[in-house]
């Protein structure tokens, strides 16, 4: 593929996510922290952040299931995901987190899994979008253009 | 009637003061005491002016006593004398009679004989109206005597009782004397007193008593007062016994009666007596003259002066008539009554209106200061209840704009980050107009906030080391954006003496430029703006030096007005001289000249005065409040300065100020200052040694940009025009590396300039110089057509200022790629000094958060060391340590940010706080963004404003950390992020 277009690709895909609200300008922000000193900044805090959400969901699937619920500890947990997922602009994630935080404060169990279930479907969309942005990055970098900011 | 005058009066003042002695009872204790004084001074000069009465005419009556007295006396002795005269007389002519009368046989006397000589001799006796002699004549003798005589002896009592008129007495019709043992008849007589001749003595009562003791004591004898026969006027007789001859001197008064032989009587009529005396002394008619026989204590009889008993002053002379049987007085009187002691009157009552004048002057003034007391007291409540309201209005002021100013921060970052969203254009407008208003609005509300500082006295200036062309670099920025869209020139002016570095407030220094030089701006629609910073002495030897300067030579060649005026009044210049000897202290004189509208003369009086602004459709087209000059001069009298100004209407103001700071010395803050200034230094170096020429005809001009120039380390020569600039170039030995010309040169004669471009490249150096063209406007010079058509021409947009000339210069030199112009440029830079070499400390429970804060900052040079529990930071920090500053997340697991805070505070606290670089500024920071630019605010109380983790953005951070700046240190900022 001409490296123009690949570039093209990228900026679309990339307006798509913020369009679509997988994303805002807290992606951005953390764009711009990347500079030479610091190539894989994205990636690296990207890739932080899956392991820490899959961390973090597994804890909150077990701790859902327990007889008695620990709601202070899925508080933290959701509060940890939240401001991760702020951290890297997945807004998405991050409003579903506040809806769960409203549910766990109600100590409403069903609505909890409810928002589990949500936060996971949307994770692994923001995921996979993610990484299939990384994708076109590598591709241009390997084609040896540069990532348009 | 005065009494009861003063009485109304002093009771009116007393109710008067008795409301004002309730309000100040510890005063009613000295308000009784005066008026304990004013009695006492009333009743005391009330006694002391009765008594000079009493005493005055005391003494008027004395005197009139001893006067009546040496009067009365007086005329007492001359009636004495002559009495005694007439008695001796008398008595001499009874030893007459008896010698020529008994001692001779036949006697020598007869009546004619008697007669004639007594009256010859009357003169002798001046008392006495007649003279008569009587013998005695015993009962046995009586026949032979009557014959001898030719007369029967006649008795008197008859007449006594049937008193005759003087006319119709006739001696004849008197009885002939009863029988009697002894008989004293009447023999001779004066002729006055002839018709008494032949009378018996005896048989009258007075005198027979007169004759009886006339004999008995052998002495002048006087009778009582009687009306006198005939005359019937008041008399006395003075009766003298005739004794026989060798009668002894010491002889019993038997052998005097048995020697008598006669007796010589002389009637005195006193009353004429005494008139003839009174009429040959002085002042008869100012006194009368009573004179009494008082040989009867219980009824003396009256011999002279009217019986009108006056209880008046009366004095009393005893006469001695030479009879001590009988006793006779003189008493006087004054004729009139005593006159009006005047004096005295008019005296004492002076006294006492003078006294109580005095008395009512002093209730007066008592009054009166009380009053002015009570006055003064009224007046000081109420200046301090005024006072407390000012202050209670600064400080509403104060917080209510603090309080406003809080959350208009978030409202601002959340407008600036909505502009950066994907926005249509409709929406970017209004979001910018959003912004562009509440940043007026904080602008407003921290002119306010200033204001009610200043005037609560909250306001300090800080002592910081500042880089002053730095500060005037900055505010230039800030204001040519507007004034390329107005075409005036900016430009600014820094004297080679003003030292690089002062120590001073460079915000509030930065307030009043930028407060000035806005002014400017605002008003000035064609010219220039121009900013000189000059010292003080350099300045008063320039006036000295400097002759009338032409008002073609200014900046854009428009007249200005003479700015010598505007410092005409300040202190600091005519005494010069005492101010000096603050050796370290630099006292800069900064002046902004425009070529505006100027102010009109009415209007210049109450510049300063706040929220005063020319007039009132000044806000309408200029916007603005009319606070910031009212500010500015505030600051200035802060900074120990004075602020004044010239203003021509239709030509221009200047507003000049001037600020002492002190210079800085080599201490431990210069460290601070390089290592923010390292990065302007190393784009300095770049340059250094290098040789720039510039073409301009306009010497002030000139010098602004050979100013900023030279600021590069870059050699500078300033030529007029072409051929000039050709010349230098072509002969001087060094190379020059650029040539900067104004664009008024190259538009006024194209031809000529693209000549000379031609010719610096024929002239034979290695590398030709660089052309630069200072142009006023972007706009203007895209269009110009002639300049786009040349190559090597870079184009530098006035104002000029060291960064952008850097820049520009970098880019055109060849170098200019390491330049990374993007927006948000400032806070990176300024990030980036701010956090360049920086150890911070980030605790996080969260890895994301935490990597990329980390990132944040390190992007900016800072040194991060990440920590995820609160437990890790405490014992991080713990004294001593390197950080300079740690953010920390509010909510944590185990223990959150304000516990981690408060103790890491303690740790501080127990150790000395200086004994390591750099105290501690605890940073917390959350999902949440929550800063407050006040420090004054406890932990505890802060809240949080809702914010994503965007503080990583430059604005917020900048925001966030921008407090460092201030300070050398990192202070104790509770900056949450």
């Amino acid at each position: 593929m001409d490296l123009v277009q690949l570039q093209r690709q990228l900026v679309d895909y990339r307006t798509s996510l913020y369009h679509e609200g997988f994303l805002d300008e807290q992606f951005t922000q953390l764009q711009e922290l990347q500079d030479e000193n610091n190539p894989d900044f994205v990636v690296e805090v990207v890739s932080l952040y899956f392991e820490d959400s899959e961390r973090l969901l597994n804890e909150l699937s077990k701790a859902l299931e327990q007889q008695i619920i620990d709601f202070k500890r899925i508080d933290a947990h959701v509060h940890q995901l939240k401001g991760s997922s702020s951290s890297i602009g997945a807004q998405r994630v991050q409003k579903l987190c506040i809806v769960f935080r409203n549910y766990c404060e109600a100590q409403n169990v069903e609505g909890c899994l409810k928002c589990l279930q949500q936060v996971k479907h949307e994770y692994s969309i923001v995921k996979t979008k993610l990484e299939s942005m990384f994708q076109l990055e590598r591709q241009i970098l390997n084609a040896g253009g540069s990532v348009p900011v | 009637m005065l009494f009861k005058c003063w009485d109304k009066v002093s009771t009116y003042g007393f109710k008067l003061h008795h409301h004002y002695y309730q309000l100040i009872g510890s005063k009613r204790v000295s308000k009784s005491w005066w008026r304990k004084l004013l009695l006492s001074w009333l009743i005391g000069w009330t006694v002391v002016s009765f008594w000079i009465f009493c005493y005055m005419s005391s003494q008027a009556t004395e005197k009139r006593k001893e006067t009546l007295a040496s009067m009365c006396d007086e005329r007492a002795r001359m009636l004495q004398d002559q009495f005694n005269v007439s008695m001796n007389h008398i008595q001499a002519m009874s030893i007459l009679i008896s010698t020529f009368h008994h001692g001779k046989n036949p006697s020598a006397i007869d009546q004619t004989t008697f007669a004639r000589y007594t009256e010859r001799t009357s003169f002798e006796r001046p008392l006495t109206s007649g003279v008569a002699y009587a013998v005695r004549v015993l009962h046995s003798e009586r026949e032979q005597f009557e014959k001898h005589q030719g007369w029967t002896i006649k008795r008197m009592d008859t007449l006594e009782r049937n008193p005759v008129h003087k006319d119709d007495y006739n001696p004849d019709l008197l009885e002939p004397s009863p029988i009697q043992e002894e008989y004293v008849p009447v023999i001779f007589a004066q002729d006055i007193i002839s018709h008494v001749i032949s009378i018996d003595l005896l048989s009258g009562k007075e005198d027979r008593e007169n004759v009886l003791r006339a004999r008995k004591s052998g002495k002048g004898v006087l009778t009582a007062p009687f009306r006198l026969l005939k005359t019937n006027r008041l008399g006395v007789i003075l009766t003298f016994a005739v004794y026989k001859r060798g009668l002894p001197s010491n002889a019993t008064p038997n052998e005097r009666i048995q020697a008598t032989d006669g007796y010589l009587g002389g009637v005195f009529d006193v009353e004429s007596l005494v008139e003839k005396l009174l009429q040959q002394l002085a002042s008869k008619q100012t006194i009368l003259v009573n004179v009494l026989d008082t040989t009867n204590q219980s009824h003396p009889i009256s011999m002279y002066g009217s019986n009108a008993s006056d209880d008046g002053l009366e004095l009393v002379s005893h006469l001695n008539f030479g009879d001590p049987f009988r006793k006779h007085e003189m008493r006087c009187r004054f004729k009139q009554k005593p006159p009006w002691p005047w004096l005295a009157i008019t005296t004492s009552i002076g006294i006492l209106v003078i006294a109580l004048l005095v008395g009512h002057i002093f209730h007066a003034t008592v009054n009166r200061i009380a009053k002015v007391e009570d006055d003064c007291h009224k007046m000081m409540e109420l200046k301090k209840q005024a006072e407390a309201a000012d202050v209670a209005k600064s400080q509403f002021l104060a917080t209510v704009s603090h309080e406003i100013r809080t959350p208009m921060n978030g409202v601002l970052g959340m407008l600036h980050m909505l502009m950066d969203t994907d926005l249509d254009v409709t929406q970017l407008d209004y979001v910018r107009t959003a912004q562009a208003s509440g940043k007026a609005l904080v602008a407003l509300i921290n002119e306010v906030l200033d204001r009610a500082k200043i005037e609560s006295g909250k306001l300090e200036l800080e002592e910081v080391q500042f880089d002053l062309r730095a500060v005037l670099d900055d505010v230039l920025s800030l204001f040519s954006g507007k004034s390329q869209d107005k075409g005036v020139e900016l430009a600014v002016y820094i004297s080679d003496r003003v030292p690089e570095m002062v120590i001073g407030d460079p915000g509030r220094f930065r307030q009043i430029i930028t407060n000035l030089m806005g002014n400017s701006i605002k008003f000035t629609e064609k010219g220039h703006v121009h900013v000189t910073v000059h010292l003080v002495e350099e300045v008063i030897d320039m006036i000295e030096v400097e002759t009338e300067s032409s008002p073609k030579n200014t900046l854009s060649g428009f007249p200005v007005a003479d700015r010598r005026q505007s410092w005409k009044g300040f202190r600091s210049f005519s005494q010069e001289g005492s101010i000096h000897p603050f050796s370290d202290s630099i006292r800069l004189i900064v002046s902004v000249e425009d070529t505006g509208e100027g102010i009109p003369i009415e209007a210049q009086s109450r510049v300063f005065t706040p929220f005063m602004q020319v007039d009132p459709s000044i806000s309408r087209t200029h916007g603005g409040t009319g606070i910031g000059l009212s500010i500015s001069k505030c600051l200035v009298n802060l900074m120990k300065g004075e602020i004044g100004f010239v203003s021509m209407p239709k030509i221009g103001s200047t507003f000049t100020f001037t600020a002492v700071f002190s210079s800085s010395s080599s201490s431990s803050k210069e460290y601070k200052s390089q290592q923010i200034n390292n990065q302007a230094n190393s784009v300095c170096s770049e340059f250094r040694g290098m040789r720039a020429l510039v073409v301009d005809p306009r010497p002030v001009r000139a010098k602004v940009s050979r100013y900023h120039i030279q600021r590069l380390g870059i050699h500078v020569e300033v030529v007029s025009n072409w051929k000039q600039g050709l010349s230098v170039i072509s002969q001087g030995s060094n190379v020059t590396h650029m040539v900067l010309m104004e664009q008024e040169i190259w538009d006024r004669d194209l031809h000529g300039s693209s000549l000379f471009i031609n010719n610096l490249e024929k002239i034979d150096h290695s590398t030709p110089p660089k052309v630069f063209l200072l142009s006023n406007s972007i706009s203007s010079s895209r269009v110009n057509p002639s300049t786009s058509g040349v190559c090597n021409l870079t184009v530098i947009p006035k104002p000029l200022r060291t960064s952008m000339l850097a820049a520009s210069l970098q880019r055109a030199m060849g170098d200019g790629n390491k330049g990374n112009p993007r927006n948000g440029e400032l806070p990176s830079l300024s990030l980036r000094n701010l956090l360049l070499g920086r150890k911070i400390l980030i605790v996080d429970d969260n890895n994301v958060n935490l990597k990329v804060a980390a990132g944040a900052l390190k992007k900016y040079g800072a040194d991060v060391v990440s920590a995820s529990r609160g437990m890790e930071a405490i014992e991080l920090l713990t004294p001593p340590h390197q950080f300079d500053a740690c953010f920390m997340d509010i909510q944590m697991p185990e223990m959150d940010g304000f516990e981690a805070t408060r103790r890491i505070r303690d740790s501080e606290q127990n150790i000395n706080n200086h004994i390591h670089f750099g105290e501690l500024s605890v940073e917390t920071y959350n999902n949440v963004l929550n800063w407050h630019a006040s420090d004054q605010i406890p932990l505890e109380r802060t809240s949080a404003y809702d914010m994503p983790m965007a503080s990583i953005r430059p604005p917020l951070l900048w925001h966030a950390l921008r407090h460092f700046n201030k300070l050398h240190f990192f202070p104790r900022v509770n900056i949450f992020l």
